[in-house]
């Protein structure tokens, strides 16, 4: 790949000249789809990012939210995902490492992490070896640098068979007086390098994300994928709280896609300004590197900051206290973007230009289709329940969750496995929590691109209020395959159609996201994926759990948000795993008919923590009847009816529903009246089973029989 | 003042201070290359990956100058105690015997288990009772302990063993070992009482708030009220 005709024309047009090598590999990268976002910009407007929460919004290295008086929490998302075909491990790992360093440059404390996994089918060898690699280098580096890995999501669907998805995103946290921004602040100031040594790896990286990954990529792009240095990395961690500690920081920018050359030039056209660096100052780990090279490779754990003169020096000794590389490199200016190697200019242009220049443009697109008529297969309901239970995106994640260290930092309070990880915020004065959970669903993005986003969004705020969180805001990270292709870019900008729609409507701010397109290989593009990982504050640190809790008396199971129990609609089972595993089709069924969401979840944080309330589930992937399943201990049972059509209500995934054990259901239906439907569905029991009897057919399994039938990762891969 | 020793990597250091304060302890992070406070009284070795644990787990931490005034602090009888990263630099150095290598699945496990108290005649095991089970997270890939069968059975006549991995009934069985420690051991104790290292972290299950990890880890932790201040 280069600079395309049309994109060098504007550059020389502008400069004047023709740009030099350096220049146009600048600008090759910088105005790459990954970098640019030309092709999603004019879409992403539609998201809401205002709200008396929000102190930073999309465009710095994170999005900053409020949480309470002068305490902030950062959020960002990356996705990692043509790194990890190619280097399963160092992919996923080095996606860490970036999300991480994003949350350091705001001058926060990295203090979760989720990640969200996308894989082609589990029962293949390489989605499975590419599954196991990236959990692996996530496990690896987010161990070592003490940030837990407290959430997250795992689907397998076809259409990621040669294009997984790693979607990392980290929560930090930060103070009013330390919060730190990626705006040059004054000409005069210093630009430092602090990190590793720059070498010759991932060069490129950006414009390699911009393009569809060839058959061949696994080995031939395997000089574009860096390798982490999680040591460096803590280090990195270590020597960032001192220097914000000490005031030595005015702004800083990570160095990831397009590495120093993207990040200086984007932290000063930020303030406006220019810089101008000398690229033999920056400390090197190999021989007789050229100027493009130091401009552009991206070596992992590396970060430019701004700093006052009277400052380097300090900046460089807590550098070397932990064992840092640091480098001063050059200056802020007025004027250009100038750099020099061995004195000699090798680029000389307007910071601005290179950074806001690439032009952006809204793609030719088709409208998705979606079918109309149902078309659903003839099976038993024990057959139908056994295969979506046993599915592996219904199966218990524990196989990965336990290679992550969840507990490290002291703050979590509910551990991966529940509806939401909770985590304890002592920064702030009272017992105030955060709720945190990641995710997004291929099946109903794929049925429906547009109401399947909005199910996203409901879905992922619906774990939070289970929690009794109360949503604060959101990151998002929306995965396309090649936009060029007018059904793909239709597919695409109905997920961020949705997901902007959704999360307007529960009134949930998206503070910040990533865009990747181009995934997209021989066995076809990605379903369009939008991921969003969301936080919510919850108040005290009591949580119901998800399962229902031992030694408890006896309690009522009343279904929320579900009007096809009550009959006044259909059940429709489209984008479910029910259709995934045994075939057919039918519409999408819209989270919105019938309720109001932002009621809904309002209502539900508020009931959640009630007394009256044993336990609190969320209803999502494998529908009612894997969320009736998944609450049976070996403690206690569940004994519930369902009438009517017994597939369609059990097993459609109708975002919005949560189910409630309680020993006031009164409580419930009149906290939620004129909000959502209240069904009764059953009760809990003492027997350590699931009993739902139907129309149709009884199903009865222990606790047990439920587990192993969940256990199907493990089975497979220990 | 108790010194939990950061080394690069160490990443449970402020967990550890944290919790020692919640339980009324004076404890500072005290950066390796800086070496032990005059007014040190106790020494925690926590968790992490000590220089990323590129060489084996605690290899490169157990050859850090400051080992020497630990060494020293310790054989005056300053409690020590090692936790995960802090056991593996414990085993590595000498202060405890035995090896921790990586576990039997040869992948990072975090999660819960039950330990059973071996000898409760310690500072850190004194306020449980002897057979007493307690609960307690790991979060390691390297935990696996090992000893040769006459060292062990050198150990056990010396009543060296702090804790074995169980079940929740108590009983010592291969189910219940979650990384295939010889003999299920979690924990043992140094030449002196006062010296323990274990795999488990005691301070993740301190924080009375932090109530799905339980509080048993504040027994251990209490060891330090034995403390002893170093005279010149």
């Amino acid at each position: 790949m280069s600079l395309s005709p049309s994109d060098y024309q504007l550059v020389v047009s502008e400069i004047d000249r023709d740009p030099t090598p350096a220049e146009e590999a600048l600008f090759e990268n910088l105005w790459s789809e990954h970098c640019a976002y030309r092709s999603s910009w004019p879409l992403l407007s539609a998201f809401d990012s205002d709200g008396p929460q929000v102190v930073i919004g999309p465009g710095d290295d994170a999005g900053v939210v409020e949480l309470s008086e002068d305490v902030y929490l950062t959020l960002g998302i990356e996705s990692h995902n043509h790194p990890s075909y190619v280097d399963p491990y160092d992919g996923a790992a080095t996606g860490v490492g970036g999300i991480v360093r994003d949350t350091l440059s705001m001058g926060a404390y990295p203090i979760a992490l989720t990640d969200s996994l996308y894989f082609g089918s589990f029962d293949q060898e390489h989605p499975q070896y590419l599954f196991e690699g990236v959990v692996e280098g996530i496990a690896d580096y987010g161990n070592s640098i003490g940030v837990p890995t407290v959430g997250g999501s795992v689907a397998f669907h076809p259409s990621y068979e040669g294009n997984p998805l790693v979607n990392v995103a980290c929560v930090g946290l930060v103070t009013d007086d330390r919060l730190v921004t990626a705006e040059a602040q004054e000409p005069g100031n210093a630009l430092v390098i602090v990190g590793n040594a720059t070498g010759r790896d991932g060069l490129g990286g950006a414009s390699f994300a911009s393009e569809d990954l060839g058959d061949d990529a696994a080995t031939e792009d395997r000089p574009a994928v860096q390798v982490g240095d999680p040591y460096a990395e803590k280090l990195l961690i270590e020597a960032n709280e001192q220097f914000i500690d000490e005031g030595l920081i005015e702004s800083a920018r990570d160095l990831g896609a397009a590495g120093l050359g993207g990040a200086s030039s984007e932290l000063v056209a930020k303030g406006g300004y220019g810089a101008e660096i000398e690229l033999t100052n920056v400390h090197q780990r190999e021989p007789n590197m050229n100027a493009l090279e130091i401009l552009l490779a991206e070596s992992q754990e590396r970060i430019c900051y701004e700093v006052a003169p009277e400052n380097v020096e300090r900046v460089a000794e807590i550098a070397d206290r932990f064992d840092l590389g640091c480098s001063a490199i050059g200056t802020v200016t007025e004027g250009n973007y100038v750099c020099t190697f061995e004195g000699e200019t090798v680029v000389d242009v307007s910071a601005t230009f290179l950074g806001d220049g690439a032009p952006t443009e809204v793609l030719e697109s088709t409208e998705p289709t979606t079918p109309t008529e149902p078309s659903l297969p003839e099976i038993s309901l024990r057959e139908a329940f056994e295969s979506v239970l046993s599915s592996p995106n219904t199966a218990k994640k524990r196989w990965v969750y336990r290679q992550y260290d969840h507990e490290v930092g002291n703050r979590t309070l509910v551990r991966p496995g529940d509806d939401s990880a909770v985590l304890a915020i002592d920064a702030c004065d009272d017992e105030t929590g955060i709720a945190i959970s990641a995710g997004a669903d291929p099946n109903w993005t794929e049925a429906d691109p547009y109401l399947g986003a909005t199910a996203v969004g409901l879905e992922v705020a619906t774990n939070l209020a289970s929690k009794g969180a109360t949503p604060l805001a959101a990151v998002d990270c929306l995965n396309g395959g090649n936009p060029e292709k007018p059904d793909v870019y239709g597919g695409f900008k109905g997920i961020i159609d949705g997901l902007a729609e959704s999360c307007s409507e529960l009134s949930i701010p998206v503070v910040g996201g990533n865009v990747s397109l181009y995934n997209d290989s021989s066995s076809g593009p990605i379903a369009p994926t939008p991921t969003i990982c969301m936080v919510g504050v919850t108040d005290g640190f009591e949580t119901p759990p998800a399962g229902l809790p031992a030694n408890t008396e006896t309690a009522s199971l009343c279904v929320v948000g579900d009007p096809t129990i009550a009959g006044t609609a259909r059940g429709a089972l489209g984008g479910s795993e029910y259709l995934a595993q045994l075939g057919g089709e039918d519409t999408f069924p819209d989270p919105s008919e019938g309720t109001d969401p932002g009621a809904f979840i309002e209502t539900l944080s508020e009931v959640a923590t009630e007394a009256h309330v044993q336990a609190v589930h969320d209803v999502s992937h494998g529908g009612l009847a894997v969320a009736l399943a998944e609450m049976v201990t070996d403690e206690r049972g569940i004994s519930a009816t369902i009438g009517g059509p017994a597939h369609e209500r059990l097993f459609n995934e109708r975002a919005g529903r949560t189910v409630v054990a309680t020993t006031d259901p009164d409580a419930v239906t009149d906290a939620f009246d004129g909000v959502a439907p209240v069904a009764t569905v059953g009760e809990t029991t003492d027997d350590g089973a699931l009993t739902v009897h139907t129309d149709a057919d009884e199903l009865v399994y222990d606790a047990t029989t439920i587990s192993d039938l969940r256990n199907v990762l493990e089975a497979e891969l220990e | 003042m108790i010194a939990v020793v950061q080394f690069g990597g160490s990443n449970c250091d402020r967990d550890a201070v944290q919790a020692l304060e919640q339980l009324g302890y004076t404890a500072e992070r005290v950066w390796h290359e800086d070496g032990l406070p005059a007014d040190t009284d106790g020494i925690v070795l926590p968790g992490g990956f000590s220089y990323g644990d590129y060489l084996r787990a605690g290899a490169m931490a157990a050859q850090s100058p400051i080992m020497a005034d630990i060494r020293e602090h310790e054989r005056r009888g300053v409690p020590v105690l090692g936790v995960c990263n802090g056991a593996q630099i414990g085993s590595e150095s000498g202060l405890t015997p035995g090896a921790f290598t990586t576990n039997e699945r040869a992948r990072f496990q975090c999660e819960h288990v039950h330990l059973r108290v071996e000898n409760a005649e310690t500072p850190w095991t004194r306020r449980f009772e002897q057979g007493a089970v307690i609960s307690l997270p790991i979060a390691h890939g390297e935990g696996r302990f090992e000893i040769t069968e006459e060292r062990l059975a050198t150990l056990r006549a010396n009543d060296r063993v702090l804790f074995r991995y169980c079940d929740p009934n108590g009983n010592v069985t291969d189910g219940a070992n979650p990384n295939g420690s010889t003999d299920n051991i979690a924990g043992v104790l140094g030449d002196r009482d006062t010296t323990a290292v274990l795999m488990p972290h005691p301070e993740r299950a301190t924080l009375p708030s932090r109530r799905q990890a339980g509080t048993d880890g504040q027994g251990i932790l209490h060891g330090f009220s034995e403390r002893t201040t170093v005279i010149e």
